[in-house]
């Protein structure tokens, strides 16, 4: 609660500030949540401050922020994705189960990637050309793609490759002795990439005029079908990488990896400031969405006493906070 | 009983010609013809000790948490809205009732088991009325409102039961859920709330003003409707109903699973809805289409069962299912079959479009009143006023 006091205070001031255009106020707030977050784990944890707890956020969590990208996409044309949880835990099955059947490690990538994007493909042409709603379609996929998993196999299957083991332990040491993984890498690639594709190509600046208004967008003779269903695709191709990310991270794949995960990836998308109506919105206030998150599962888990449901109900109170805030900005700004 | 459905189907086939309800039931009376063929014994009913036995009533007994919750989720969605959080709800009344019960003095007393419903029923209530306030005074979206209590709300069961699989010994609370009254007390409960319903909103005008909030909320206010009233009502309603099945599915296991407990329920409860012919769009629903709904949804995991395929694999089923009677129903499907027959029956005066009026009440009152064109440039304009 006292977080939240001075964020609300701030946005009729700020936004009569020039410059700051109000739409990066979320962004703003969100940012100043995780900066008070994980002051307050300082202050009162030993030990939290260090460079490497930060750097855990982004280790523990770079499925997550992959994830988070491409949810992005899709929830600034004004949709929703509910599949992603479940492509996870496909890509983690199809991956475990291709190598255990000893095929080379990029032809297994190569695969998952490909099975990722045709399913995103697919719902996101179903959406467009039968007019179905975003919701109902992703939550088919997410069914079709957890059933799959279940089709491959029941049982948990662990991952051996070389490649794959190697790229799980193998670590970039930065300066002042941090150390990182490669998920570490790969994710913020994938975030510079989505801020790029965003705000510097006129795919980037179509996807925000589809979520403005679908309508408008066509009459303006922009490719809306083609945009849409590219959203999808790239959320489809983000939970591939998740996937691949999540089976480095756990090294096994597994039908029920992964469960709830599209929760919190909207979770994220949302806490970083952008509207579920469409058109507004940042990948990088997604990227802090998701170090937020970060961070309260470390708090949780330094205090040692708290249990983990804590979190489902930490989170579910930011959620709110952030929607409840997000509703004033909007009445403020007409 | 599948008898008395097929003989129904076929005599209301004329009736409900281009209507939504023909392609689930179709699909429903396939699903038990193929496990009769495969399985003879399937549709065979038996009375023992008062009780009936047999593979269809199975199904009825499975299934009435699904109905039950797909029933109030019916109604949040004639409002245009969404309640994620009904799972979450179920997780927490069991909950509830379970630590009531064995923290009573006397966990074996039906006094016990009705103290602890009582508890975990005004529970939902709240939790309802959280649930409508978020979305009826706050004005955020139905879908985010909701995700709310769904993440939160397992959390808070898992409190509850601080992280065990709480067991109970009580008979009295057993019946509800495990109980016989000739037929499984959870889908006479389940059925008798379906009545009720039905009643209420199709015998008076709440119904009507319900389909008329979910069409347009703002036109229903400048109307005269208390469309906020009624929008807080569905979702106290929904809770409500989540809170029963919740009960129903505990006291079946006499346990209560925080974890596990109705885990993609509120999933099951919006594919019934969605395979009755509602519109996820809101402005139209249809309780009987609920009902054969949640039947299917539930025939189809049954058969999954009895066919020897594991369990999870189930949700490829379900979701073929969506996809199949989805594109049945969506618009520009429709159009292209009505094209079609039109094309091949020129002649005929009624053309499928009408027919929708001689189906049964359930059908919207006003059935172009949404189409999806109209619907996408409210939206838009919405959009536009908002940025």
């Amino acid at each position: 609660m006292t977080t939240t006091t001075p964020t609300k205070r701030t946005v009729p001031a700020l936004s009569r500030l020039p410059g700051i255009p109000g739409r990066v106020l979320p962004v703003i707030a969100t940012f100043v949540l995780f900066v008070l977050l994980f002051g307050a784990g300082s202050v009162r944890y030993e030990g939290f401050t260090s460079g490497q707890v930060f750097a855990n956020l982004f280790i523990d969590n770079a499925f997550l922020i992959v994830l988070a990208v491409g949810m992005t996409f899709v929830i600034l044309t004004g949709g929703i994705d509910l599949s992603v949880g479940a492509v996870v835990a496909l890509s983690t099955m199809v991956a475990a189960a291709a190598l255990r059947a000893g095929l080379p490690a990029p032809v297994v990538i190569l695969l998952v990637l490909a099975i990722g994007t045709g399913l995103g493909v697919l719902m996101g042409l179903v959406i467009h050309h039968f007019e179905l709603q975003p919701f109902i379609v992703t939550l088919a996929g997410m069914f079709m793609a957890r059933g799959l998993c279940f089709v491959i196999g029941v049982e948990s299957i662990s991952i051996k490759d070389p490649f794959f083991r190697a790229l799980a332990t193998g670590t970039i040491e930065l300066p002042g002795g941090v150390v990182i993984t490669w998920s570490v890498v790969i994710a913020l690639a994938i975030v510079a990439a989505a801020v790029w594709v965003l705000h510097r190509t006129r795919f980037g600046r179509t996807i925000y005029a589809i979520g403005g208004s679908e309508s408008s967008a066509t009459l303006m003779g922009l490719p809306v079908g083609r945009v849409k269903v590219a959203a999808y695709a790239i959320s489809g191709l983000c939970a591939a990488v998740a996937g691949l990310l999540f089976s480095v991270y756990m090294l096994s794949g597994y039908g029920l990896h992964a469960v709830g995960m599209e929760l919190d990836a909207i979770a994220s998308v949302v806490i970083g400031g952008t509207l579920l109506s469409g058109g507004v919105g940042y990948v990088l206030g997604s990227l802090l969405g998701v170090l937020v998150l970060g961070v309260i599962q470390t708090l949780i888990s330094f205090q040692g006493t708290l249990s983990s449901w804590w979190t489902k109900i930490a989170i579910g109170t930011l959620l709110l906070l952030f929607i409840v805030m997000q509703r004033l900005f909007m009445r403020r700004t007409p | 009983m599948s008898t008395v459905q097929t003989a129904g189907a076929a005599g209301v086939l004329e009736r409900v010609r281009g209507s939504r309800l023909l392609w689930p039931l179709v699909a429903l009376v396939a699903l038990i013809a193929a496990n009769a063929a495969r399985n003879p014994g399937f549709l065979s009913i038996r009375l023992q000790d008062g009780h009936l036995y047999g593979s269809l009533v199975d199904i009825l007994k499975n299934g009435a948490p699904t109905l039950l919750i797909a029933l109030g989720m019916t109604l949040v969605i004639a409002t245009r809205g969404i309640d994620l959080s009904v799972g979450a709800v179920a997780a927490i009344a069991g909950a509830v009732t379970c630590t009531t019960i064995v923290g009573s003095s006397d966990p074996t007393s039906p006094a016990a088991a009705l103290t602890g419903i009582g508890l975990a029923l005004a529970l939902c209530l709240v939790l309802g009325l959280w649930n409508g306030f978020l979305v009826s005074l706050l004005g955020i979206q139905p879908i985010i409102a909701t995700l709310v209590l769904m993440t939160a709300g397992r959390g808070i069961a898992m409190l509850i039961t601080d992280g065990q699989i709480i067991t109970v010994r009580n008979d009295f609370y057993r019946e509800i859920g495990a109980g016989f009254l000739l037929f499984p007390i959870s889908i006479l409960i389940a059925l008798a709330a379906l009545v009720a319903v039905a009643l209420v909103t199709r015998r008076t005008a709440l119904g009507l003003l319900i389909e008329s909030v979910g069409i347009n909320p703002e036109a229903s206010r400048l109307a005269g409707l208390r469309s906020r009233t009624i929008i807080w009502t569905v979702y106290v309603f929904a809770a409500l109903c989540a809170g029963v099945a919740g009960l129903m599915i505990s006291s079946n296991v006499s346990a209560a699973d925080a974890n596990s407990a109705g885990l993609w329920i509120e999933m099951d409860a919006i594919l019934a809805v969605v395979i009755g012919g509602s519109s996820l769009a809101g402005g139209k629903y249809s309780l009987s289409g609920t009902l054969v709904g949640a039947l299917i949804i539930q025939t189809l995991t049954t058969t999954v069962y009895s066919m020897g395929i594991a369990p999870e694999v189930t949700l490829v089923f379900k979701a073929l299912v969506v996809i199949a009677v989805c594109l049945l129903q969506a618009p520009k499907v429709r159009e292209r079959f009505r094209r079609r027959r039109r094309s091949q029956d020129p002649t005929s005066p009624s053309s499928p479009s009408t027919s929708g009026s001689l189906a049964p009440e359930e059908d919207s009152p006003a059935p172009t009143a949404h189409e999806p064109a109209g619907d996408a440039a409210s939206d838009s304009k919405q959009k536009v006023a908002q940025s």
